[in-house]
């Protein structure tokens, strides 16, 4: 019998009994649906973890000072007075593979200007700092090299800063006054929202390093390094170099601990991906034991199919159709219902993948591989539970199956 | 003129729980091409055993079978539903037509296994529903055609391959003496006009008549081979 032929017989045989093909293939519609639907919300999460991280920069290595221990009591990480100008001088200078350095010195501060005043926190840093946190000017300009040598008053507005400070004018060329000191604004940093930890980044006002320690804090020793490395490929050759640069230059004994920490977001990074793959592969698992399930439905169905049409076998096989024929014929109708289950299914787990993303408001991303993937191992699941029962079909013997009521 | 048909010794042992049951104690018979031929017995007698030999459905326990001179007694799975396809026109009883099928499809259905392309099919199909006197009931179910007209498709069906020989199983059996009268009206004249050879089981002697030999089988064997009634008559008339 021709493909075509095949497929007519057995369409037919299924539109014969609606009802029954549907139930017969909603566990593979299911199966299907839950496969595409889970790795849509796993997908649309995980991008949605890894947007907030890139926003940190893939390429950032972040030193804090390490935690003291007094009388007993061990305080936290970043309590040590430990990192200084010259160690961010000396990471640039001798670690390979660094692109940029930036110290960074901060306080909390009452920001004023014109009548208006708002609380926010002062960063002290290097003309690095904008590249490594990967942050745009929206205008006027960064500080520079040269206001860090000379320690000038200028500064950078976030853009919530400035929004509450300049409700209704451009703030560059104004002044801004922290703890007494009059700054002159030279530019406004642009809008980068909330970090992936819920911080909001605009909020800040930035100064030159040198100005901060003189004139803001009066300290000369560093809250963070920022390191932000060539590649993402040399942040664990950056992160190694930079440990051994520190302990040489504090003078540690190999047997004492570090008094600095050097972390890197692109572990944060690997963890979080790792996480939600997990998550995934766990949400496909179960959606592909139900396809099995589903495939075990259209096996009973089959049998029950083969055994109802036992005369319709032996009349086909009494004007001529062979072996192959008959296993075929039941074959193509076993893969057809688990495919017009798996088309539902894709049909259906878009859908609801959408429906997700409106009802719940979560990020949803169709994965293109999880459609094909499912409803590949849909049609397998056909083939494979169909051709027990298709066997079957091929083996009765005609004269019996002739004689059945 | 040729053995269509030809038998030698044949013989059928099933096996029952741990018995064998003799169905067929060599059996030699032989048809020639064009001849009509009623198989008669009492149920039991082996006669559905040789039907199911001659046409290709089972194999012998031993012994040899000639279908148009080839030796097809150690054929099996496949090489035999190819031998039914191309040379053996089965009419069951009970009609066998699939009921979900119009009595052309029914009528092309051998045709699909032998891979004759679609024009064809219907062409073959349509001339076959004719010559039983069906051209106007091709895309009739059979639900909606009475017990003799699906006989009749039936018939058609058997004919459309052109096949060696019709074998009928109790083609009658379910019909009134009318429709009867009809279907053995109607395979007298294929044997008539087409010289179609034509094998007929039945236990009827009315039936038996019809057709211009009787074979009898009695506990596995032939116990009678001679010409009917009606040949005899014609005879004696003669």
């Amino acid at each position: 019998m021709t493909a075509g032929g095949l497929l007519r017989v057995a369409w037919q045989s299924l539109v014969r009994n609606p009802f029954r093909s549907l139930l017969t293939i909603l566990g593979i519609i299911i199966g299907v649906g839950a496969v595409i639907t889970s790795m849509a919300i796993g997908a649309g999460a995980q991008a949605a973890v890894q947007a907030q991280l890139a926003r940190l920069g893939s390429n950032l290595i972040v030193v804090v000072p390490g935690s003291i221990i007094t009388g007993g009591v061990q305080l936290g990480s970043g309590a040590r007075q430990s990192l200084k100008i010259a160690d961010a001088q000396a990471i640039q200078q001798d670690v390979p593979d660094v692109a940029y350095v930036a110290p960074q010195s901060g306080t909390n501060a009452q920001a004023v200007a014109g009548g208006n005043n708002w609380a926010t926190s002062i960063t002290g840093t290097t003309p690095d700092w904008l590249q490594v946190e990967s942050y745009t000017m929206a205008s006027g300009r960064f500080i520079t090299q040269a206001d860090e040598t000379s320690g000038a008053k200028t500064a950078v507005l976030g853009a919530t800063v400035a929004q509450n400070l300049f409700p209704s004018s451009d703030p560059v060329g104004k002044t801004v006054i922290v703890k007494n000191v009059p700054f002159l604004i030279v530019g406004v940093l642009a809008a980068k929202g909330q970090s992936g930890f819920g911080r909001d980044q605009d909020d800040q006002i930035v100064v030159p390093l040198s100005a901060m320690q003189l004139r803001l804090n009066g300290q000369n020793w560093l809250g963070v390094i920022l390191i932000s490395a060539d590649s993402p490929d040399a942040v664990d050759s950056v992160v190694s170099s930079t440990e051994a640069l520190l302990r040489l230059r504090h003078g540690l004994t190999p047997r004492q601990p570090d008094d600095f920490s050097v972390r890197n977001i692109a572990n944060v990074q690997q963890a979080a991906s790792a996480t939600s793959q997990v998550q995934s592969r766990l949400l496909a698992g179960i959606a592909a034991v139900s396809l099995v399930v589903g495939g075990i439905g259209i096996m009973n169905i089959m049998l029950v199919s083969v055994t109802e049409r036992t005369r319709e076998i032996g009349i086909r096989m009494a004007v001529g159709a062979r072996e192959r024929d008959i296993l075929l014929q039941f074959l193509v109708e076993a893969v057809l219902l688990s495919c017009v289950g798996g088309a539902i299914g894709v049909a259906a787990g878009i859908g609801a993948a959408y429906a997700t993303a409106q009802g719940a408001g979560w990020q949803v991303l169709i994965v293109p591989a999880s459609v094909l993937l499912s409803f590949g191992f849909a049609a397998a699941v056909g083939i494979v539970f169909g051709f027990y029962p298709a066997r079957r079909a091929s083996q009765l013997n005609p004269i019996e199956a002739l004689r059945h009521e | 003129m040729s053995a269509v048909i030809d038998t030698r010794k044949l013989r059928k042992v099933y096996r029952v729980g741990a018995e064998d049951v003799v169905a067929l104690d060599g059996v030699s018979v032989r048809v020639r091409s064009g001849e009509s031929v009623a198989v008669m017995g009492p149920s039991g007698s082996g006669k559905s055993t040789f039907m199911n030999l001659i046409g290709c459905l089972d194999q012998p326990t031993s012994g040899a079978y000639f279908l148009e001179g080839q030796d097809v007694s150690h054929l099996h799975g496949d090489k035999l539903a190819e031998v039914r396809s191309r040379k053996i026109g089965f009419v069951f009883q009970g009609f066998n037509l699939l009921s979900r099928s119009s009595a052309a499809e029914n009528v092309e259905l051998p045709l699909t296994y032998s891979g004759v392309p679609h024009e064809e099919r219907r062409e073959r199909a349509a001339s076959a529903l004719k010559a039983v006197g069906l051209g106007h009931r091709m895309n009739h179910l059979p639900s909606e055609l009475s017990g003799g007209q699906q006989q009749r498709v039936a018939i058609a069906r058997a004919l459309v391959n052109d096949p060696a020989v019709i074998l009928a199983d109790e083609p009658t059996g379910n019909l009134d003496s009318h429709s009867s009268e009809e279907i053995m009206r109607l395979f007298l004249r294929l044997n008539d006009e087409r010289g179609m050879t034509i094998v007929i089981v039945t236990h009827e002697h009315d039936i038996a008549n019809w057709t211009a030999r009787i074979v009898t089988f009695l506990d596995g064997h032939v116990v009678d081979d001679r010409p009917s009634a009606q040949v005899a008559a014609a005879r004696g008339s003669a």
